[in-house]
């Protein structure tokens, strides 16, 4: 029998792709994708300008320069391998064992390896997609500052595929053989938490050991330790330092053919081993993946805890709120988030400890009121980030339910009632924790603490309802994970809308506080007069109507949702 | 009990439902009719307070679904086509959810969970996650769900799908019951054997109207169809009669090899 070209296979998958973008395109979607462009482009010329900066910075240094262009770009590769290969393993996951068309393919007369070869380019596309955007900026400030020439573009795209490919290739053979160890839900879960731990630890140690020292003069003992740093490759047999060394080859007029043909060969021959390996055990791990979800479970706990607790509560506010918890600490992927979290906190918390500000006299004062007030913006977007996570998907999650929520005489606002505080109070807590944490830290006084804790409040109570209000605004009922829903249009509205409240009350705030900073500076007395009260109370007034704006908004549109 | 008023739905330039009036009274067993997308499951979710209609109301038990939804859908009792159900909850905890949002709770309500999972022989498992759940069992917990809170009438969407032929019986059972102590029942089906037998009135829907109405027997009478069986009287009314040839539609024999 003739088999369907590689193409045909995929085409339900591109199909559904070109049929959403004409679905926005008909829903006078353009303003977006403008948006998201523009937004794109702004990033993409961040990054490139930064680094343009600093390759230009660099190669004033006939000697140094390209030693540590080639290290940054290595660092930058191999954080990118890394990065491939945990999303590779969770992506081939979905695409090789759980997605809704495995059924159809797998009970077709489709061979394994048109099979293999289509959903790891499925799993290489949705993983790898993201990195490859990020490349582009960064290789060309590396092709604009070494002069590189348009034949370095098609050369780039030569080296950059093959490292893709290969953690694709790793990260699907991974799966593969956890899988046929684990069942495959119970395997999602297990790489959820060893996914988030391992880069939790991570993040943890490369703070830890402190990397802004190496920068530091002192930190060497001469030149020559310094240069053998910057020579020594991470691992010569990672592909990342292939990469590293076919681009800085191309760019300094030395070709060297080897690194490129070491990256092409080795990822034909892992395709190859890879195919093999399916072969072999994937129709085991598709028969396994399709038991293991859980059993029996204990909802007690909760009931006699949460629910005791809540017992003042009406019925249905009660029950919507107790159902919120339980589900969200029944899903891995959901509570395993939180070590990331708590590792970002302590980060976030070392930082603030580690900066020098508590070196000079006045100074100090003045710096560490700044800082503590920067940090309200910096604690607001990291809120903002989490909100995004874990708020904004609130109610798109409840999209498939929705037909019980509405044929119920269930108040809608009982659901949203539900959903803003079932995420603004640990958001809350995290807010206190971060702001009064960092003040302990910076020994600010009793004025700023007040301040702080007080603004959090405020900002923590807008970004819960923002999260919330754009969530409704730009459902995404369709899409069956939700750490996808936060990376969605509405996703970087809603951030964007953040970062505008952020400032705007940091803007108000600060006339405030800049009376207060004056009057200590100058050992005057801090007198709280009709324009400091008029600045704060402007702030409260903007945080409140953030507050209630969007809950009432996203009811309205909760209200009209039709299913 | 339950009344449509030029009931009209569109989506975009699309007509799915067209200007449908229809009364179903108290102590009757209703079945809605039509062919694949003649427009029943958007007039059902129309009458749950899921979707809004474009024009006209909907009142169950006298109250407008839509302008005064709280007494309309405590009395109501709903069943999709395609449940779905929250995963990561437990068969008593969902159960106990739906009670929740019809503002129940209590020893009433445990002892009402106990009793309808006993009927529909869930209770080895009550305390397992929904996930692990089979389609039919997931079908009589969603029944369940729609008769925790008692009520006045039911509204359902193909009931019989994905249940085992002892549960279809039990449902047909209760449906029986459940009208001939007061209660009213709109059911949409395909299965017209289940139809016949049970339904004391019927409506037939078609590109979003309704083209016929009343018992069996006076649509037998009203399109002068003799004796003819519901199905017969189904094909000639939605158009259905001009069947392909089989043979061509199935291939000749040789295991799905065209010749």
């Amino acid at each position: 029998m003739k088999q369907p070209s590689l193409w045909r296979v995929l085409e339900p998958k591109w199909r559904t792709a070109l049929q959403r973008i004409r679905e926005e395109r008909s829903r006078g979607g353009s303003g977006k994708l403008v948006t998201l462009v523009i937004v794109g482009v702004l990033f993409w010329l961040a990054v490139y300008l930064l680094l343009y900066l600093v390759l230009r910075h660099f190669r004033a240094d006939p000697d140094l320069g390209s030693l540590l262009a080639g290290k940054v770009l290595g660092v930058v590769l191999l954080s990118f391998i890394a990065i491939l290969v945990l999303s590779n393993v969770i992506t081939a996951l979905s695409s090789f064992f759980l997605a809704k068309d495995l059924d159809l393919l797998v009970s077709a007369p489709v061979d394994w390896l048109r099979i293999y070869l289509a959903k790891l380019s499925e799993t290489l596309l949705h993983s790898s997609w993201m990195v490859a955007l990020m490349a582009v900026p960064i290789l060309t400030a590396y092709g604009v500052t070494y002069r590189g020439g348009p034949l370095f573009v098609p050369y780039a795209v030569l080296t950059i595929f093959p490292m893709l490919v290969l953690p694709a290739v790793a990260g699907s053979a991974l799966t593969l053989v956890l899988v046929n160890i684990f069942p495959a839900r119970r395997t999602r879960d297990l790489l959820s938490i060893v996914a988030l731990g391992a880069a939790g630890v991570v993040i943890l140690l490369f703070r830890l050991i402190r990397p802004e020292r190496l920068v530091s003069p002192e930190g060497f003992r001469n030149l020559l330790d310094f240069i053998a740093v910057l020579r020594t490759p991470t691992s010569p047999l990672l592909p990342s330092e292939w990469a590293t060394k076919a681009t800085m080859g191309f760019l300094q007029g030395a070709i060297d053919p080897l690194p490129l043909v070491l990256l092409w060969t080795t990822a034909a021959a892992a395709v190859t081993l890879g195919a093999l390996l399916h072969r072999q055990l994937y129709a085991t791990g598709f028969t396994k993946a399709q038991e293991g979800a859980e059993r029996f479970v204990r909802g007690g706990l909760w009931r006699w805890t949460v629910g005791t607790l809540l017992a003042f509560l009406p019925v249905a506010k009660r029950e919507f709120v107790l159902k919120d918890i339980k589900l969200f600490f029944r899903d891995t992927t959901q509570w395993s988030q939180l070590i990331l979290l708590a590792v970002l906190v302590v980060v976030y918390l070392f930082n603030i400890k580690m900066l020098p500000l508590h070196r000079g006299e006045q100074v100090g004062f003045f710096y560490v009121t700044l800082v503590s007030f920067l940090n309200l913006g910096l604690a607001g977007f990291v809120l903002a980030a989490i909100a995004a996570r874990f708020i904004f998907p609130a109610v798109s999650l409840e999209g498939r339910h929705m037909w019980l929520l509405r044929s119920s005489p269930l108040d809608l606002r009982a659901l949203l009632w539900s959903k803003y505080w079932v995420g603004t109070l640990p958001l809350l807590a995290l807010a206190l924790l971060l702001t009064g944490l960092t003040n302990v830290l910076l020994q600010v006084r009793p004025f700023m603490m007040v301040v702080g804790l007080v603004t959090i409040c405020g900002l923590t109570f807008a970004i819960a309802a923002l999260a919330l209000g754009f969530g409704a605004l730009y459902p995404q009922f369709e899409t069956e994970n939700a750490a996808q829903i936060p990376t969605s249009f509405g996703g970087l509205v809603f951030m964007m809308a953040t970062i505008a409240l952020l400032g705007a009350v940091i803007f108000l705030l600060w006339q405030a506080v800049y009376q207060y900073v004056r009057a200590v500076f100058l050992g005057q007395p801090v007198v709280v007069d009709a324009w400091m009260i008029a600045w704060f109370a402007a702030a409260a007034a903007l945080c409140a109507a953030a507050t209630a704006v969007p809950l009432w908004v996203g009811l309205r549109r909760i209200e009209r949702f039709e299913f | 009990m339950i009344r449509l008023e030029n009931v009209t739905k569109h989506y975009g330039s699309f007509v799915a439902v067209d200007d449908i009036s229809l009364e179903v009274p108290r102590g009757l067993l209703y079945g809605f009719l039509g062919p694949n997308g003649a427009g029943k499951t958007t007039t059902l979710r129309i009458i749950a307070g899921i979707l809004r209609p474009t024009n006209g109301r909907v009142l169950l038990g006298g109250d407008d679904v839509h302008r005064n939804p709280i007494p309309a859908k405590m009395r109501l009792g709903f069943i999709p086509d395609r449940p779905f159900v929250y995963d990561k909850l437990t068969g008593v905890e969902f159960l106990r959810f739906v009670a929740g949002l019809y503002g129940q709770d209590g020893d009433a309500v445990e002892r009402r969970i106990a009793e309808l999972l006993e009927v529909f022989e869930l209770v080895s498992w009550k305390d397992e996650l929904v996930e692990a759940y089979s389609h039919g069992m997931r079908q009589k917990l969603i029944i369940s769900s729609a008769l925790i809170h008692r009520p006045q009438c039911i509204v359902v969407d193909e009931p019989m799908v994905g249940l085992d032929p002892k549960a279809a019986r039990l449902l047909k059972d209760i449906f029986r019951q459940f009208v001939g102590r007061g209660g009213t029942v709109l059911m949409s089906t395909h299965t017209l054997e289940v139809a016949d037998a049970m339904c004391d009135r019927i409506a037939i829907i078609q590109h979003g109207k309704i083209v016929a109405e009343g018992t069996v027997d006076d649509l037998r009478r009203q399109h002068r169809a003799g004796d003819a069986s519901l199905e017969e009287l189904f094909l000639k009314l939605t158009g259905g009669a001009q069947v392909r040839d089989l043979v061509e539609v199935l291939g000749e024999g040789d295991g799905g090899h065209a010749a």
